[in-house]
């Protein structure tokens, strides 16, 4: 038992590794101009959009990728990935019934409700399959509130103005090495914005999945709440299990206006790798949202369990006077997996504030990194940041490490940081034993206990699927 | 109460266990039957809560020989929590933190655990709620315990109430109570022996695992057994205890060396 059984616990094998049999359309390997030019000419984009990459691309060229994580891998060959891949389709799709069988039927695998039919759900989907986006439900039922929700590639040709105004606002296309690569090469992602004074009246969900072997999957997400709109936000993914790496590297940009809440929720579930690290994907990920109006309010909440490595630090940018950002996080490592992931979060406006509520669960031979900025400008006086920081260590051979980094300018402001580090241990699940209560059951209730403030968060069927998810990504680990 | 007539709960026989390949327990051998009272006393490193944890089956502890029989079953076939599940309750010396974990949802899964094990009903949250509350009073506790992180945060007097309670949820068929005076004030004491007191019954046994005998003035123990060096060197009635409290350890351990 001991330490053997919490192992066994930890390494359930990966539920969503098939691969999906499927004629696809897959761009050849390697990055240039030309791919950019081949990937804005597939999708018949405009100049302005063209243009928009060949800028990004060339600033790409200048950049190198970030060594300051607090992960190892071996260097990326940029040159032996494919930067698109699509299924192919004759025509543009009326209604589910024209997707391909063989792409519903990988959804009804993963449980993704994509038939609108079946309502129950309640949730609106937008499903990006390797590049493209090949589903959205809902469409009509939130149009009649003046709810746009389509892949962006749509929302390029249905709604230029919008996406020229806001692409690249939060996330500049020179912003970082992997924001630079996305802004060049991006191939869909879904497009969300809720007009003035809308509360939107469903969950609006996007559900990624990479399939092709060497394909990158380069999505972008553009989010814009006017003024006292409100709207929740989810996103799930997985992969097949493929022994090489797969690059992810999305970016997701949140525009906030007056009154505006937006809450953004992440259950990150990519393909990790196998035990001995083989495998997995790179989740190299630039999330921002930025509080452009008063009293506006963004709110990340992510559950991250894959992924071979993890980078990714969704950000509040908190300009509006009153404004407010929340970060909630749980990351289990696992195996060899690595995570160096946390959030930013940057006070500009007045009376600003902002929650950090870190939960990271190492296991295995893991390591996972908090990295964390509270940046208080000179400009954002009465500004408030508390932030909190727990480890969980699951046996002998993991790691869990927290680097925050706090930058106060303005003395009228209150950071607050708290950070803790604990142990499952043979005791405590002896206790629970004595008790009558097996292993499994014992860390699944410590781990939901530690997690429970971000749980808490999370709309409530995708904490029930949280809850599962950490259940058997840790079954077999103790022993 | 001694009858000698009673159901034997548990039977140990030559038991000899390791920690870390340092060899601890030496010949155990010992009988309870239902109905009894048991004080197991040593001088520390005696090996007291080591047989206590050995029967509980802690993961650390290796049974290197002996057999033990609980309810005529092989104890130490059965996993830790089969062992619960059968009846067999470890109060603990220093019973863990477990912050996160409502001490309501912790007892709740115990005992609904521990009872489907046994085959009998469970019981729904505030069914429960209603069971546990008035189980509480036994033991004076405020309901608030429920709400709290199991131990996290509470006084030695309180994690060791809630050991208690938790005894008093379960109704093992043997409990052992690993030092459960330690930490007492005097008026904690009262109140934790008089729950355990109240939770013995003729068809139940329990064994205390004891230091001093303080505790033995307030629960009244059939047999009075001296661990010294990982064997019991002497069994007598509840007069050796106050022997002992009068005397120490020290002429029992010379009267071995002489004999």
């Amino acid at each position: 038992m001991s330490t053997s059984t919490i192992e066994q616990l930890v390494n359930q094998p990966y539920k969503h590794g098939f691969v999906t049999d499927i004629e696809s359309d897959t761009a050849a390997k390697g990055l240039s101009e030309q791919t950019i030019r081949f990937i804005s000419a597939k999708k018949a984009e405009p100049d302005w959009l063209l243009q928009f990459r060949l800028k990004a691309y060339q600033h790409w060229l200048t950049l190198t990728a970030p060594e300051w994580p607090n992960v190892n891998y071996p260097a990326i060959d940029f040159q032996n990935i494919s930067y698109y891949s699509a299924p192919k389709q004759k025509k543009t799709l009326k209604s589910m019934d024209e997707v391909d069988p063989e792409l519903l039927k990988t959804f009804e695998k993963l449980g993704v409700p994509m038939n609108e039919r079946a309502a129950l759900a309640g949730v609106a989907v937008d499903v990006i399959f390797d590049s493209v986006s090949v589903a959205t439900t809902y469409k009509q039922k939130l149009a009649d509130v003046g709810i746009i929700f389509c892949s962006i590639s749509e929302a390029v040709r249905e709604h230029p103005e919008l996406v020229k105004k806001y692409m690249g606002s939060v996330v500049p296309v020179k912003d970082n090495f992997y924001a630079a690569l996305n802004s060049a090469v991006f191939t869909d992602g879904s497009f969300c914005f809720i007009p003035k004074g809308v509360k939107c009246p469903m969950e609006l969900s996007t559900y990624f999945r990479i399939n092709t072997q060497d394909s990158g999957q380069f999505e972008r997400t553009l989010i814009i709440a006017e003024e006292r709109a409100s709207v929740s936000y989810l996103e799930g993914c997985t992969a097949p299990k493929f022994d090489t790496n797969q690059l992810h590297a999305a970016v997701v940009e949140l525009v906030a206006l007056d009154y505006a809440d937006i809450k953004y929720s992440t259950v990150q579930n990519w393909y990790a790798g196998d035990e001995k690290g083989v495998g997995g994907i790179y989740n190299f990920v630039t999330k921002r949202g930025l509080c452009k109006g008063v009293h506006s309010r963004i709110s990340w909440t992510q559950v991250e369990t894959g992924s071979a490595i993890t980078w990714k630090y969704p950000s509040c940018v908190l300009r509006g006077d009153h404004s407010v950002g929340e970060f909630y996080s749980v990351a289990l490592t696992n195996h060899k997996q690595q995570a160096d992931t946390g959030t930013k979060m940057i006070h500009i406006g007045k009376n600003t504030r902002s929650t950090i509520v870190s939960k990271g669960i190492s296991a295995g031979g893991s390591n996972n990194s908090y990295r964390g900025l509270v940046r208080i400008a000179p400009t954002a006086s009465g500004a408030r940041n508390y932030s909190q920081c727990d480890s969980m260590l699951i046996g002998q051979q993991c790691s869990a490490n927290t680097f925050p980094y706090i930058e106060v300018r303005n003395p009228t402001s209150q950071v607050e940081h708290e950070a803790t580090t604990s142990k499952i241990g043979e005791d405590q699940l002896f206790y629970f034993q004595q008790r009558g209560i097996g292993a499994e059951e014992a860390v699944s209730m410590i781990i939901n206990g530690f997690c429970k403030d971000v749980f808490q968060q999370l709309p409530m069927e995708f904490a029930v699927e949280a809850t599962k998810l950490l259940g058997l990504k840790l079954e077999g680990s103790v022993g | 109460m001694i009858n000698s007539g009673a159901k034997v709960i548990l039977e140990i026989r030559g038991l000899t266990a390791s920690v870390a390949g340092v060899s601890i327990l030496k010949g155990i051998d010992l009988t309870v039957r239902a109905g009894e009272v048991h004080a197991i006393m040593g001088p520390n490193g005696s090996g007291k809560s080591t047989l206590a944890k050995v029967l509980a089956g802690h993961p650390a502890y290796e049974v290197t020989g002996g057999t033990v029989l609980f309810e005529g079953k092989d104890l130490l076939a059965l996993a830790s929590e089969v062992r619960a599940q059968a009846g067999l309750f470890l109060g603990f010396q220093y019973p863990v933190e477990i912050p996160g974990v409502t001490n309501s949802a912790f007892l709740r899964l115990a005992y609904n655990t521990v009872q489907s094990g046994r085959g009998k009903e469970e019981l729904d949250p505030l069914e429960f709620d209603d069971h546990v509350r008035e189980t509480m009073k036994l033991l004076e506790m405020s309901p608030e315990f429920l709400d709290r992180s199991v131990n996290d945060g509470f006084s030695g007097g309180e994690k060791k109430r809630n050991e208690i309670l938790q005894m008093a949820l379960l109704e093992p068929h043997l409990a052992i109570l690993d030092e459960t005076d330690s930490g007492l004030d005097i008026d904690a004491l009262r109140v934790v022996a008089s729950g355990v007191n109240h939770l013995i019954t003729p068809d139940n046994a329990c064994v205390l695992v004891t230091h001093y005998q303080r505790l033995l003035n307030y629960i009244t123990p059939d047999y009075v057994h001296v661990m010294e060096s990982g064997r019991i060197i002497k069994t007598a009635d509840k007069s050796l205890a106050l022997e002992l409290e009068a005397r120490g350890y020290d002429w029992l351990l010379n009267e071995k060396l002489d004999s």
